[in-house]
């Protein structure tokens, strides 16, 4: 396959970056999308030019690492897939292709196509945990029966995997299936019920705090979510945040 | 609390969703009342008559619908604006299209769109209403709400205006309907679906019921 | 006595870590605010360590090269953990764990190392219920388990194919705790360069911030190095395209010693390469072979026309197929371990009988499974004289809700339907036993540096089991280190403050700064990535699944050859100061270029087949296990462990033996 490749490329964080246009030829369809950025990559660093700087790492849809904006698709054209898993018989033989960064105010591009999503680690450090120290001494594992249901839909959010196409998706580039899912995961499970109240306030507030825009329910995002993370998890975490901060002590 | 929910954006969101509820219930009230005057003109009279006489109306429902409405519109826009600021460079090429609906994106615009019909159904009906009761002090001439409302669909121009707008109405609807509910926390598998349906429905036959009454009285005074 | 001091505690081995943990040297809660950990990596290991360290109260700072935490290669593990919790009530015991691990690891690990990581076990999964991690559960709501290659009873715990992911994020939201805290400084984007060491103790480290291209001094009371395998020596592997040895090798190149570096773990279930084009290679969780069958056409007429295209697998018949891990296998059938099942597979295909264009394939087939399940399904909703479809749809669903996602990622790779048409794997490198040599305590032979999880050589041996692995990442992290580190740090509660404007981090930062020098300024033809697929490709052939003295004494020189090539000749684009990505690799090749010979030279002196280590020299000459691979404890029972002495070449062997007082040896045998 030949292509032609519009890409983001940007110095720094300051910079103000644009897009280049670059050929390439020769790509095999059953070369993911990263493996044909390799390729162009390769042909760059001949030519001279500092290649094109991408997150990337597993290449197998898990780490979320990978993070393109694919002809107006987070990770492209497919579903259920990261741009990793992304591959090239998805798209036609000549094709112009865009490649731009994730665009929000509160993932800042590094470089390329790099961001910095460490607004979500900010997040998740506001409260996506249950506070339990290390000891050898926890009960038992099965002392803690928990519904198959419960367990499994705690499962399906916490199938997250954090690579923040649902923010780079969504019109307002909101931040609410991300933390919808780490707030429902441990509503589910009776681990996180002491933490329940305090866990949902904390980390919307955080969120605020970073700048994601509101959900207007477009429900974008649960489309393009590699991991098919439903916004029935918003609603949920909308009623977690009602209660709780009508029933909380603070 | 109170903070909370008007300060953080699940809290907005909510705010939003239950003026959205207030509206929607509203509409249904007003569209049953207009309803009235295509099938009998007393009637129609009889209950305009008493929703704007009664005291619990005028000076209590009436202020809390225009908050409402004045709400609505005004986070409508605040959240909008800052929405628009979470992303200050815009994709060079961006398919929204593929994963979400035209209504969802544009709820602003069809919002909008509704207002300044709003604007335009304020001088029609309200500030002459207002006029009558406050200015000119009369509280009561219950027979005047037919009439007026057949003179002003006698012009085809106002008619076509308001036929258009409860277009935009009609798909401000299909994605406010469901969206209010899931903004207020009701997402299940067991009752989504048929809020869904409902929503669709509520979206085509409120505003077709309005296209037709007005149709009705423009063609009935031909 | 060796200089190697392994420091295995005294008692009878069920006793042996009891006892060590009651006598081990404490720092008290008042002290350990004064003392700080740097932990580089962030995986099951470094990311259990670093938030149970700063539980305890030490100030804990913590590295990794990717942008969070959460996205350490441990991520990528699918199949489960083991785990000797007996729920399913099939005679497992901390004593089977144990047994059944040092048996896996063909007699190769230590002990008293494997006997305690069978008896933390069970307080990982304890632990980790505790953090929210959604395991698998049964209708009553009790944890489900799995049973996984190498061993007769059901103790992997699971959370779909997702383990590792659900784990990692366990360990995750704990570190996220600690550092919400302020008791864990986490350093994104940063990657360790150098240990700086101080009167012969670890005491800091150079990293290197990859965003702006600073390099920093960071001092620490004990570091510890959790950088995972060096799998990715040979250019493809599982591992993550930033899976890296650097970390593990400049800590040798300061004096650890590196273990075995020749157990490498060829994963029998990885998706076959499609090309040259290729970056990395996708595993197929173990978990597959409880329900898939392997097989290769029995006639290689059917071989061709399967490759021409003029044939499908599903046309060919029953006994048109030659199941031969049930044939030669039939205790243990598709359940054999990794090594032994990849070794088949690579025979078959060497035969002849590979099923893809570039023969490099066989079948893993899940039809006997859906139908059988299908059958079974339709019992249960009393259906009457089910058809076929239904059976096959039925079947299809339970196969979906056990391994749906790995289907969906093969058919999304493959553009083929594995519910359908037999799946298409071969084997592919996917973790190294080997690393960095520690004793009991998990100390490196540098005092104070510390080593876990895939980086240190101790408790798989020479193959690791199924399931294994996260065990041990989160055993050392949770369980085993904070306990073992107390016994070096209570004696540096005297120590104070270290400072990072001495000598030493001086000459260290120097170092590193020339050798980025040195690096940016060849300005030679060729990229990185062209060395690193060299140096895979002698990795593969000469230093992969089987190997005999000529192929090793080729790919070491060979590899000095690439190594010497990509000093003179490797260009790096852009500059130091920035993210550079071309550089960022460069530094991590350069050290697998020196990895690589050792490896090939520890292959060399190992004349003896042991579990991934496969010598065709060493082979069964006659009777039932004619042609398996042949054990020498006569000779062999000890860990290799090199000291770094300028060139890989020159390393000198320090043989740890190995005493097996619980267990007794025996030829592994899967028939």
């Amino acid at each position: 396959m030949d292509l032609t490749l519009k890409v983001w490329r940007q110095k720094n964080r300051e910079d103000k970056g644009g897009l280049e246009t670059y050929k390439v030829t020769g790509i095999s369809e059953n070369s993911s999308f990263l493996e044909m950025l390799d390729v162009m990559n390769e042909h760059l660093i001949m030519e001279g030019t500092e290649p094109v700087a991408f997150d990337h790492d597993c290449r197998e849809g898990i780490c979320g690492s990978c993070s393109l904006y694919i002809n107006g698709e987070a990770h492209g054209p497919d579903r259920k897939v990261t741009t990793c898993q992304l591959h090239m018989r998805m798209f036609e033989d000549g094709e112009t292709i865009y490649v731009e960064p994730w665009r929000s105010a509160s993932m800042p591009v590094v470089k390329d196509l790099i961001v910095d999503r460490s607004s979500f680690e900010r997040i998740q450090q506001s409260g996506g945990f249950v506070s339990v120290n290390t000891s050898g001494n926890t009960q038992d594992a099965n002392a803690l029966p928990i519904p198959k249901m419960n367990a499994d839909k705690a499962f399906d959010v916490a199938a997250c995997i954090g690579c923040g196409a649902c923010v780079a998706t969504c019109k307002n580039s909101s931040a609410m299936l991300f933390v919808a899912a780490k707030v429902s995961q441990f509503a589910y499970l009776p681990q996180g019920q002491l933490e329940r109240k305090q866990r949902v306030l904390n980390m919307v507030e955080q969120m605020d705090k970073e700048g994601f825009g509101n959900c207007t329910n477009t429900g974008a995002c649960e489309v393009e979510c590699p991991k098919s993370i439903s916004i029935e998890y918003i609603a949920k975490m909308n009623r977690e945040y009602l209660s709780a901060s009508i029933t909380s002590e603070n | 609390m109170s903070t909370k929910l008007s300060s953080s954006s699940v809290g907005r969101k909510v705010l939003m969703a239950l003026s959205g509820f207030f509206l929607l219930f509203f509409l249904a009230q007003h569209f049953v009342i207009n309803l009235f005057s295509v099938v009998s003109e007393d009637t129609f009279n009889e209950v305009s008559h008493f929703m704007g006489t009664n005291s619990l109306v005028q000076f209590v429902l009436q202020p809390v619908l225009l908050f409402g409405v004045l709400f609505h519109l005004g986070m409508g826009m605040y959240l909008e604006s800052k929405n628009r600021a979470a992303r200050p460079i815009k994709y060079a090429l961006d398919k929204p299209s593929e994963n979400s609906n035209w209504m969802s994106r544009n709820m602003l615009i069809t919002g909008i769109m509704i207002m300044l019909f709003l604007g335009l159904h304020f001088y029609d009906f309200w500030l002459p209403e207002i006029k009558d009761k406050f200015i000119d002090g009369k509280w009561d001439d219950p027979t005047k709400y037919f009439p007026h409302l057949q003179h002003k669909f006698q012009d085809l121009t106002r008619v076509i205006i308001y036929c258009i707008s409860f277009v935009f109405l009609g798909l401000h609807l299909s994605h406010g309907f469901q969206s209010a509910f899931q903004s207020a926390g009701f997402n299940h598998n067991k009752y989504t679906p048929l809020i869904k349906k409902l929503g669709t429905l509520y979206a085509i036959l409120i505003p077709v019921g309005f296209v037709i009454i007005a149709l009705f009285h423009y063609f009935t005074q031909l | 006595m060796s200089v190697l001091d392994s420091k295995i505690p005294e008692g009878s081995l069920k006793d042996k870590w009891t006892n060590h943990k009651n006598k081990i040297d404490l720092v008290n809660p008042a002290n350990k605010r004064n003392i700080d950990i740097i932990v580089v990596g962030t995986g099951l290991a470094g990311g259990s360590a670093a938030a149970s360290l700063a539980e305890m109260g030490y100030n804990v700072k913590t590295f990794c090269y990717q942008d969070s935490p959460r996205r350490a290669h441990s991520i990528a593990a699918q199949g489960g953990i083991n785990a000797a919790k007996n729920y399913q009530n099939d005679g497992d015991s901390v004593y089977r764990l144990f047994y059944d691990t040092v048996k896996g690891g063909d007699y190769r690990s230590r002990e008293a190392n494997v006997h305690r990581l069978a008896e933390v076990s069970g307080n990982i999964i304890d632990q980790c219920v505790a953090q929210g991690v959604p395991f698998g559960r049964d209708y009553g709501g009790l944890l489900d388990n799995r049973s996984f290659g190498g061993v007769l009873v059901s103790r992997t715990f699971y959370a779909k194919g997702q383990t590792g992911q659900q784990l990692l994020l366990g360990a995750y939201s704990a570190l996220n705790r600690q550092i919400a805290k302020g008791k864990v400084t986490m350093y994104n984007r940063h990657e360790m360069v150098e240990l700086v060491k101080v009167d012969g103790k670890a005491r800091g480290i150079i990293a290197r911030n990859l965003e702006t291209g600073e390099l920093e001094r960071h001092s620490a009371h004990a570091v510890v190095i959790a950088s995972g395998g060096y799998g990715n020596v040979f250019f493809l592997s599982t591992n993550a395209m930033g899976s890296n040895a650097t970390a593990a090798w400049k800590i040798h190149k300061k004096g650890a010693y590196f273990a075995n570096p020749c157990y490498t773990q060829i994963h029998p279930t990885c998706i076959p390469r499609s090309g040259d084009h290729q970056s990395k290679l996708t595993l197929m969780s173990e978990s597959l072979r409880n329900d898939g069958r392997i097989w290769v056409p029995k006639n290689l007429e059917d071989v061709l026309a399967i490759r021409e295209g003029r044939l499908k697998p599903t046309d060919l018949q029953e006994e048109q197929r030659d199941y031969y891990l049930e044939r030669k296998y039939p205790a243990f059938g598709n359940l054999v371990p990794r090594d032994v099942a990849s070794r088949a597979a690579k025979e078959r295909c060497d035969s002849g009988f590979g099923v893809n264009e570039t023969g490099e394939a066989v079948y893993l087939d899940f039809s006997t499974a859906i139908k059988r399940y299908g059958k079974q399904e339709a019992a249960i909703a009393r259906m009457e004289n089910p058809n076929e479809e239904d059976i096959l749809n039925l079947g299809e669903a339970v196969i979906e809700a056990k391994y749906g996602n790995l289907f969906q990622m093969y058919e999304k790779i493959v553009a083929e339907n594995p519910y359908k048409t037999p799946m298409m794997i071969y084997p592919a490198v996917h973790y190294t036993m080997g690393g960095v040599w520690v004793d009991y305590n998990l100390m490196t032979s540098i005092e104070g540096c510390y080593c876990i999880g895939e980086a240190n050589f101790s408790d798989h041996g020479a193959n690791r089991l199924g399931a294994s692995a996260l065990m041990q990442g989160l055993a050392d992290g949770y369980f085993v280190l904070p306990y073992t580190i107390g016994d070096y740090l209570s004696n540096e509660i005297r120590t104070g403050k270290i400072s990072t404007e001495t000598p030493e981090f001086e000459e260290a930062e120097k170092d590193v700064s020339e050798r980025i020098e040195k690096l940016m300024n060849i300005k030679g033809t060729k990229s990185v990535d062209y060395f690193h697929k060299l140096l895979g490709k002698a990795m593969w052939e000469y230093v992969g699944m089987s190997r005999n003295e000529e192929g090793l004494k080729k790919a070491m020189s060979e590899i000095k050859q690439i190594r010497t090539n990509f000093w003179n000749d490797v260009r790096i684009p852009g500059d130091k100061n920035s993210l550079n990505s071309e550089l960022v690799k460069a530094g991590r090749v350069a050290d697998f270029l020196e990895l690589g010979e050792l490896f090939a030279k520890d292959a060399l002196y190992r004349n003896e087949s042991c579990g991934g280590h496969f010598r065709e020299e060493s082979v069964e000459e006659d009777g039932l296990q004619k042609g398996e691979a042949k054990r020498n404890d006569t000779d062999y029972a000890y860990v290799a462990a090199w000291e770094y002495t300028g060139e890989p070449s020159d390393a000198v062997m320090h043989k740890e033996e190995l005493e097996f007082n619980d267990i007794e040896l025996k030829q592994r045998s899967y028939k």
